[in-house]
């Protein structure tokens, strides 16, 4: 069998910037983040965008003491690519167990990219109430963004090609990973 | 054999039948269904997904219910929706069903939902649109004859899910007027796909269609045999406006032999639940105790054929563009 020529691999290399995340690692970064960003604010509440989001939101909502101010947003009724591609394959309810009237909301989700699903998640917010404010914490942004949308909580910032995503996975004992796939 | 339901992806295009629809295709329905649920609790009873599309309410046959479910659930995913008095209109001035049909699809139609007393009617319809490139426009059957009543079965197969979770240990009678009833055969289909072990069609032989067996039916003949054991009883109307003939002595008399009356009801399972499709004729086909009783869930198969039409319509209404 013929291997490549080396000049093909190392090309990859150069191509690809090392993207080893520890998703562990970044979660206590923007657990962190948002209980200092957070600390003097009333009436706050989480909401979790499925899936990867939601997972996110569990936790702090447990480390930040909010469990009976947590839900959640699946955005699929709201996306702006229904007409093309239709109702996702999966949608999950979306469960806002606390008055949004007068709540700062913190939308939590795995990955800021397009900004297309936080517009999503924000015109669905105010089809339950009108919150005093939102914002928004990501794991990480990858840049990309095609609306006027910026995280006020992020725990990590990359630039990644159009043809990546990155995918935030939870393994059966609750630990995130955190893996750069082929879009 | 090619199902004029499917797109090329094996998506739902148009709603004719529960008949010979993949079991994913109807798990997806229900799944997308219980996500619906929740936002006609809300403050504001409506998402935007079908918004700027035009749904139209073909009733060639009246039904003020079924159109008015059918009108919420479009509403509440933000269409227009125009409902045409068919038989009070252009059909009665000599118009051919499918030239009404041409004409509403030049106002720019998205979707047709469509009631008829013929079955296959609205077969018909997606036929035509197929046949003269005009496969963008969708339809639903909001019940078509004797033969199907997709919807109705849907939402039937929601509120079984919904109370007995797994249909793959259930016994489900099917009890009346099986003879002239769409919903019947949409819900035989319907049980049948979800891998229901035992359905029973229970009436009297008059009111029995031939070919039960074939459809995987166990028939009975008193309602004695139909009921023991039973996790889900399924009333049906008894429809005497379909009634020819002598096919019944009397209303009484059917509600002697067959009527659902607490006693008979103590047969099935403790926890079974007791449906019905509606309107209820109460001391014809059900006793208002069993009707207004713990174990009916009438009511709730109301509010839930809201969410099912909406994931009907907005699965339709997503599908892909592929021919």
């Amino acid at each position: 069998m013929r291997k490549p020529p080396p000049s093909f691999c190392s090309n990859i290399l150069t191509i690809m910037p090392n993207l080893d995340f520890d998703a562990e690692a970044l979660y206590k970064i923007l657990a962190q983040r948002v209980k200092t960003g957070l600390a003097h604010v009333e009436n706050v509440a989480l909401v979790g965008i499925y899936s990867g989001g939601a997972w996110l939101a569990e936790r702090l909502a447990d480390e930040l003491q909010l469990k009976d101010r947590l839900g959640f947003i699946d955005v699929s009724f709201y996306r702006d690519d229904y007409a093309e591609k239709g109702l996702h394959a999966e949608v999950k309810p979306t469960r806002i167990p606390f008055d949004v009237d007068g709540a700062t909301v913190v939308l939590v989700d795995d990955v800021l990219y397009t900004g297309r699903t936080t517009r999503a998640a924000i015109n669905e917010l105010f089809d339950y109430g009108r919150p005093a404010r939102i914002m928004l914490a990501a794991l990480v942004d990858r840049g990309g963004r095609e609306l006027p949308i910026a995280a006020d909580f992020v725990a990590d910032t990359v630039s990644l090609p159009n043809d990546r995503q990155l995918v935030l996975q939870r393994a059966d004992d609750g630990r995130l990973s955190l893996t750069v796939d082929h879009a | 054999m090619l199902n004029p339901q499917l797109n090329k992806n094996g998506e739902l295009q148009h709603l004719l039948t529960i008949e010979g629809l993949p079991k994913a295709v109807v798990t997806h329905i229900l799944d997308t269904a219980s996500s619906f649920v929740g936002v006609s609790d809300r403050d504001v009873k409506k998402v935007p997904l079908m918004r700027g599309k035009s749904v139209f309410n073909l009733f060639f046959e009246n039904s003020t219910r079924t159109r008015t479910t059918f009108e919420i659930a479009a509403k509440r995913l933000s269409a227009d929706v125009i409902n045409l008095n068919i038989a009070a209109s252009s059909t009665s001035k000599g118009e051919s069903l499918l030239d009404t049909i041409d004409n509403l699809a030049a106002m720019h139609a998205d979707m047709f939902v469509v009631r008829h007393a013929q079955s296959g009617a609205p077969y018909l319809i997606a036929r035509h649109l197929i046949d003269s490139g005009q496969q963008h426009v969708h339809v639903v059957n909001a019940g078509d004859g004797r033969h199907a009543h997709p919807t109705q079965g849907l939402l039937d197969m929601y509120t079984i899910r919904h109370y007995k979770k797994d249909f793959t240990n259930l016994i489900v009678a099917v009890v009346g007027d099986i003879l002239h009833s769409r919903v019947a055969r949409s819900d035989i289909h319907g049980l049948t796909t979800l891998g229901v072990p035992e359905v029973r069609a229970v009436g009297p032989r008059t009111l029995l269609p031939e070919g039960l067996e074939q459809m995987g039916v166990r028939v009975c003949t008193s309602m004695e045999e139909g009921l023991k054991g039973a996790d889900v009883v399924i009333m049906l109307r008894l429809q005497n406006e379909r009634m020819s003939g002598a096919l019944l002595p009397s209303a009484q008399e059917f509600f002697k032999s067959y009527g659902l009356t607490p006693e008979r009801l103590a047969l099935a399972k403790p926890d079974a639940i007791v449906m019905h499709p509606g309107p209820m004729n109460r001391g014809v086909e059900i006793d208002s105790a069993v009707a207004d009783g713990a174990q009916a869930v009438i009511l709730p198969q109301v509010t839930f054929g809201i969410a099912v039409r909406m994931a009907v319509m907005s699965i339709l209404s997503g599908s892909a563009k592929v021919f």
